[in-house]
């Protein structure tokens, strides 16, 4: 079920005019915020299906923007983030694609900062609920509405099992779990939603076992 | 977890329990989260509605375009100075429907009810039927929980999203909602509130989604309108006994398959129906021209 609390449907409090269009792109910013976790310094929107036809209508490049700066779906700054984003020092770029998607209403973030770049593919279901179908070439889906970790690490047995242990002598439960590579052997990524926040030494341990080259955290 | 309305009934009906309180406690289950604490996000989401709804009716909104705002207050003078055809309650809940959505164009705060575009229908009947019902605060809410068990139904069968199942899946389902927490409110029993709930999504069956120049604003406002009409027509269709020939999950599935087969141009691109007159695309030349000569 795509859908889990009664509050994505009453629900998100928001700024208009869209759920889908405003709030939902607003969290796909927010969640490649978190993701990326630096300051970024550039973005591209590419901007697929009804996205790409009614962005400006629906102010979905100023709640991508937003999401990006840090603005949650109510933020009264949200209407303005345009000009926080020149404040900011983040240059951007919107660009409409004609290629068809599985869902209409999908965006391709690529961003970076200090040399870093990422590419993460989201989807607005509707209501202000969001996806993440893709980050930096690996397929995965992720919600965004509880607390999640993500693992780079190294196609090896054993590798899953040494975080999930990891994870238990902390007494952290996992809700959903799934992994995910593009060649046998190669680079991997483990993303694990957990029912609580995870803490730092937490994650500081995970990254130091073998074979996990990087972990990162997303907040509820 | 409840997957359908069929479910749902079941266990209200086994456990002798409103729908509200199935889906508080669902919510406290799936969420380990305390009672106390999922009251008190409704509301917080029913105080924004209230606001929205206020601000709507008493201030002279506008959206950015100039498309829309100050119908809602309109309407309310209307039926504070006349006697109206259609009725005192149905035309208040028509007033605050609009008056929700005029503030959601103008980039207000709002609570989505299952989305911004649809955001007005809950909120207006909720509204119009607290002055005739008087109900307790606890109750206002729980019209909040009804109305939501519905939309989660419907948002894990079908669709709540115009670009993937035109108007049918935002206002369609807002309404669909809204009757079936009326149906609760005013007295009715499970089951009559998805007989209520299926009669208000089967006239709403079909309807597209055909923004003009893409703004959430024509023609949603107005549909949010007729969405709160609708849910108040149908409850009181339930409460008089008249049940729908299609159960409820049939109707929510055949507005998924429905949505479905809707030509792209139809769910939210902006392109058809209204947006597609001549009157539409000049709106959206004036409006987008203007802005893109701006810049």
């Amino acid at each position: 079920m795509k859908y889990r609390s009664v509050f994505d449907i009453i629900g998100p409090i928001m700024v208009g005019p869209s759920s889908s269009h405003t709030a939902g792109a607003a969290r796909i910013g927010l969640v490649a915020r978190q993701l990326f976790q630096i300051e970024p310094e550039w973005a591209a929107f590419h901007l697929y299906g009804s996205f790409a036809k009614t962005y400006q209508g629906h102010g979905t490049d100023v709640a991508l923007v937003g999401g990006l700066l840090g603005f949650d779906t109510h933020d009264h700054r949200m209407t303005q983030s345009l000009d926080f984003a020149k404040e900011r020092g983040l240059t951007y770029s919107f660009h409409e694609e004609e290629a068809h998607m599985d869902h209409p209403n999908t965006v391709k973030i690529r961003l970076g900062a200090e040399g870093e770049e990422m590419e993460l593919v989201g989807i607005s279901i509707g209501g202000g609920k969001v996806e993440v179908k893709e980050l930096n070439g690996f397929e995965l889906r992720l919600s965004g509405n509880h607390p999640a970790i993500l693992v780079v690490h190294n196609d090896r047995y054993g590798a899953i099992a040494s975080v999930s242990t990891k994870l238990a002598e902390y007494e952290i439960n996992i809700g959903h779990m799934e992994v995910s590579r593009k060649e046998q052997g190669k680079e991997a990524l483990m993303v694990i939603e957990v029912d609580q926040n995870i803490s730092e030494t937490t994650l500081m341990d995970i990254a130091k076992l073998d074979n996990i080259s990087k972990v990162t955290k997303i907040h509820e | 977890m409840f997957r359908n309305v069929e479910e749902l009934i079941n266990q209200c009906e086994k456990e002798q329990l409103p729908i509200s309180e199935i889906m508080i406690q669902q919510e406290m289950v799936v969420h380990d989260r305390s009672r106390e604490d999922i009251v008190a996000q409704m509301e917080k989401n029913l105080e924004v509605m209230e606001r929205a709804v206020n601000r709507g009716i008493m201030e002279q909104v506008k959206s950015v375009s100039g498309l829309t705002g100050g119908d809602g207050k309109k309407l309310n003078e209307y039926i504070q100075l006349n006697e109206t055809l259609s009725g005192h309650l149905m035309l208040d809940a028509v007033s605050k429907a609009m008056a929700t959505n005029e503030v959601n164009a103008a980039m207000g705060t709002i609570c989505a009810t299952p989305t911004a575009g649809s955001a007005g229908v809950v909120p207006g009947t909720l509204f119009a039927v607290k002055e005739k019902l008087n109900p307790t605060h606890a109750q206002m809410i729980n019209y909040l929980f009804t109305s939501g068990a519905f939309g989660f139904i419907i948002a894990n069968n079908a669709s709540i999203s115009g670009a993937a199942g035109g108007c049918q899946a935002e206002v369609g389902s807002a309404t669909g909602m809204a009757a079936a927490a009326i149906v609760e409110m005013a007295g009715g029993t499970p089951r009559q509130s998805s007989q209520a709930m299926a009669i208000a999504l089967k006239n709403m069956l079909g309807l597209v989604c055909d923004p003009v120049a893409g703004l959430v604003e024509v023609p949603c406002v107005k549909r949010n309108a007729f969405g709160a009409s609708n849910a108040l027509v149908a409850a009181d269709l339930a409460l008089a006994g008249i049940e729908s020939r299609i159960p409820c999950d049939e109707v929510i599935d055949a507005m998924y398959r429905i949505g479905e087969t809707m030509p792209s141009m139809l769910r939210e691109t902006g392109e058809g129906g209204l947006a597609a007159t001549p009157t539409g695309k000049r709106y959206k030349e004036q409006i987008f021209g203007a802005m893109a000569r701006q810049e």
